[in-house]
């Protein structure tokens, strides 16, 4: 708790010093999902005060947005791009790899917390497609022995 | 770095002229001391692959064989080259190393500073002949190319001002605010034929005369570099790689229109282009470049920067707009166009970041120059992302009206593994395709679109013999499906419709009735949505109809995919003349549906397997599993 406070304080920082009106709200939810890695309904309320708009206006664009979440994330977040590049080199069986070796579907956290999986829309790194990245760190022309090595390498830890 | 304040135009005239020298290595002059530069690729690209690591390896390495004054190390812009990246070229040999990992910096700069040797393995082989190919000009994928809006990137160090204005930097922003009168910008954009890069493809002098027109005291310049196009990354090249010209370009379109603000909406999966940027602009400000007074004159600008948060629509101007403004990103019905009541309803234009990269160049050259490329009606250059099954993965600029036989085969290298060209998606999931019968027409904006394709925003997905169309209409229709944003009913309910015709379609659960409901419907939703994104969403499917219409009948009436992809349509089959009956297949079968059959097999002691098929997942173990390769797919 002591350490949420800690984070809403630094987020009131944020708000204060770029003199955030409506118009901020935006920029505020990066921000804030940046410092407390997932948006929910207490931060939501929090904005909304501070910038002094209605709840549902923030709970509106947070929802609009595929870039922030609702839901907390694994300490590893596996993204598979699922861009065109990707797709036609066959990501689709990559991410289907993944579900079956996590037991999770797309979107889904694993039980313990560890792993998130998701997808995503082109990095721009066409040129190494498929592409999966890992809590940013980029695996370029993934193949189904690659998602095993990927595991191992994030299961140890 | 010290950047002071430039005050005055001469003061930049002198200043330009005394940094001049600076690229005069990697522009390939030789000098008296032997001095030689290392540019090591920085893009998204090259950067995944370790570049970053690299480039310390070559400084650490230069330091202990004790060249580090002989030779100057850097990160530059995406080289275009991804598919062969980490790119490193020497200059000023201009020798141009592929696929450099980490552990070739000490060979790197052993072998050719040191002894000046060249490294022969890591040159770039030609697929053709096999042969080494020592300097960039001469590999075949940069040969055709034009480099107009990509003339910096691989050159500059973009996060270095100064590089910048030795090559022309700020010099176009300096002969407009000498020589030329907002209007008289205009007419030269006008002149030079330059149209929106972006998809439109609406005249870009145009758009800056409408919103010139209208009186306002504050007016904005919005930089759109929301790069939605799955499979695009031309935008977040020129930003990666020359942020420098957008910041100058936006500059000169705010003199024209009269606006004193410009906003750049950039996509938060970019924190490289966006580190870039910031950094340009901060750098731009010292100089005096952004801010008051521009170099001496009363002129005022700058620039902010905008996050997007992951929503496909707002690459769409009035749905971008809105998001700028702190909400959900839904567009609105035009008219008003924004060049009339845009951001906070004051005039705005919005530009894509290509279209912009080329106006510093139009200026400097004269829009007659610039003309000069390019067809009647499609003028200058255009940037496209080639990725899919094609050899040269990358970014290539080529001229108007190049024909995609030209980029697939000349500058792309062919069709990955030999397989055979099928067709070019242009315009991603608002495009069409371009099959093997349009492969000699001169690509430009309305050759594409009497074709039923579009240029877009120049994603080129290149799809062979094994890509299934319907399987591609409908991955496009997902994407809309998930990227609609739900304001208009055509597009939100409409396209759903699509996709599960689509998905029926793909499971071999279609009849003929659902064919003919799923064009009449596109074309409904052609006619009616409310913005571009609905508009152009069902174009993949009836492009796909229309070429491809054959394809959709096997999976119709055959109940077949021709491409093997549609797994439901999959079917594994045992081949009785090959099968040794060793049974490893229905060992390792997940759900027992292989059988032993009477029937023996080449040693009469053991019998031929057969597939159940009404049971089948169609997983495609047994087949890998096979030692005989006798399980094939059908």
């Amino acid at each position: 708790m002591e350490n949420d406070k800690k984070k809403f304080d630094e987020l009131d920082e944020y708000i204060k010093t770029i003199h955030a009106t409506e118009h901020e709200l935006i920029a505020v939810l990066h921000r804030a999902q940046h410092i407390l890695s997932y948006l929910p309904r207490e931060v939501q309320e929090f904005i909304a005060d501070r910038l002094q708009i209605p709840v549902s206006k923030v709970y509106g664009v947070v929802t609009f947005y595929s870039f922030f979440t609702m839901e907390k994330k694994g300490k590893y977040v596996i993204n598979v791009c699922l861009g065109t590049a990707c797709f036609v080199r066959g990501a689709d069986k990559i991410m289907k790899a993944f579900e079956d070796r996590l037991g999770i579907k797309n979107g889904e956290t694993t039980p313990d917390g560890k792993f998130t999986l998701s997808s995503l829309r082109c990095v721009g790194a066409c040129g190494l497609a498929p592409v999966v990245q890992v809590n940013g760190k980029t695996y370029g022309n993934a193949t189904i022995e690659t998602v095993e090595q990927i595991l191992k390498e994030y299961e140890g830890e | 770095m010290c950047l002071s304040k430039v005050k005055t135009m001469e003061e930049l005239f002198c200043l330009s002229e005394n940094l001049k020298g600076l690229l005069d290595i990697k522009k390939g002059k030789a000098n008296i001391a032997g001095t030689m530069e290392i540019s090591v690729c920085g893009g998204t690209g090259c950067h995944a692959s370790q570049s970053a690591k690299l480039k310390d390896e070559l400084v650490r390495f230069a330091k202990q064989y004790g060249v580090e004054e002989k030779v100057k190390i850097s990160i530059t812009g995406c080289f275009g080259f991804c598919e062969k990246g980490p790119i490193v070229k020497i200059s000023p040999d201009h020798t141009f190393y592929t696929k450099v990992h980490p552990e070739d910096a000490e060979r790197i700069i052993k072998e050719h500073i040191v002894e000046g040797k060249i490294v022969e393995d890591l040159l770039y082989v030609n697929p053709l002949n096999h042969e080494r190919i020592l300097s960039q000009d001469q590999i075949p994928f940069y040969k055709k190319q034009h480099r107009v809006a990509l003339r910096n990137c691989g050159l500059i160090n973009p996060e270095n001002i100064q590089e910048y204005i030795a090559n022309r930097g700020f010099l176009a922003l300096a002969k407009v605010l000498k020589d030329y009168r907002p209007d008289q910008v205009i007419d030269e954009v006008k002149k030079s034929g330059l149209r929106g890069r972006g998809g439109g493809g609406f005249n870009t002098g145009l758009k800056w005369e409408f919103a010139s027109k209208y009186q306002s005291e504050k007016k904005y310049v919005i930089c759109n570099a929301d790069e939605g196009d799955p499979g695009a990354f031309m935008d977040r090249s020129i930003l990666e790689g020359d942020p420098f010209s957008v910041i100058e370009a936006m500059i000169i379109a705010g003199y024209a229109i009269g606006a004193d603000e410009g906003n750049v909406y950039i996509r938060a999966e970019y924190p490289l282009a966006i580190e870039r940027l910031t950094i340009a602009i901060k750098q731009a400000r010292q100089m005096g470049f952004l801010g008051e007074n521009i170099l001496g004159t009363n002129f005022c600008f700058d620039i902010f920067i905008k996050y997007g948060a992951g929503a496909f629509v707002c690459g769409e101007e009035t749905a971008l707009i809105s998001s700028i403004e702190g909400n959900r990103g839904e567009p609105v019905v035009k008219p008003p166009f924004p060049a009339e009541a845009g951001l906070y309803q004051k005039p705005t234009i919005v530009n894509n970041v290509e279209t912009l990269a080329n106006i510093p160049v139009i200026i400097l050259d004269g829009a007659e120059e610039f003309a000069k490329i390019g067809t009647e009606k499609s003028k200058g250059t255009k940037v496209f992302a080639l990725a899919g099954k094609i050899n040269n993965v990358g970014l290539v600029e080529v001229p108007m009206g190049i024909t995609l036989r030209e980029i697939i085969y000349d500058i792309g290298g062919g069709i990955k593994d030999d397989h055979e060209f099928k067709a070019a998606q242009t315009g991603g999931p608002s495009g069409g395709c371009i099959t093997k019968d349009h492969l000699d027409i001169p690509i430009d904006f309305d050759n594409l679109s009497s074709i039923g394709s579009m240029m877009g925003s120049g994603g080129l997905i290149i799809m062979d013999d094994r890509n299934c169309m319907v399987d591609i209409a409908k991955f496009y229709l997902e994407f809309t499906v998930e990227e609609s944003c739900g304001k208009c009913t055509p597009c939100r309910i409409g396209n759903k419709r699509l996709l599960e015709i689509l998905t029926k379609i793909t499971e071999g659960k279609a009849t003929m009735d659902d064919l003919n409901r799923l064009e009449e419907l596109s074309n409904i939703i052609k006619d009616t949505s409310l913005c571009g994104l609905g508009q152009s969403a069902p174009n993949p499917v009836l492009s796909t109809l229309h070429y491809f219409y054959d394809e959709y009948l096997a999976h119709i009436q055959k109940k077949y995919c021709p491409a093997h992809v549609c797994k439901a349509l999959a079917k594994y089959q045992i081949d009785e003349k090959i099968c040794i009956g060793c049974g490893k297949c229905a060992k390792n079968c997940p759900v027992n549906v292989i059988e032993k059959t009477d029937k023996p097999a080449k040693n009469p002691k053991l019998f031929v397997y057969k597939i159940q098929q009404e049971n089948c997942i169609k997983c495609g173990t047994c087949a890998k599993n096979c030692p005989m390769k006798a399980i094939v797919l059908l």
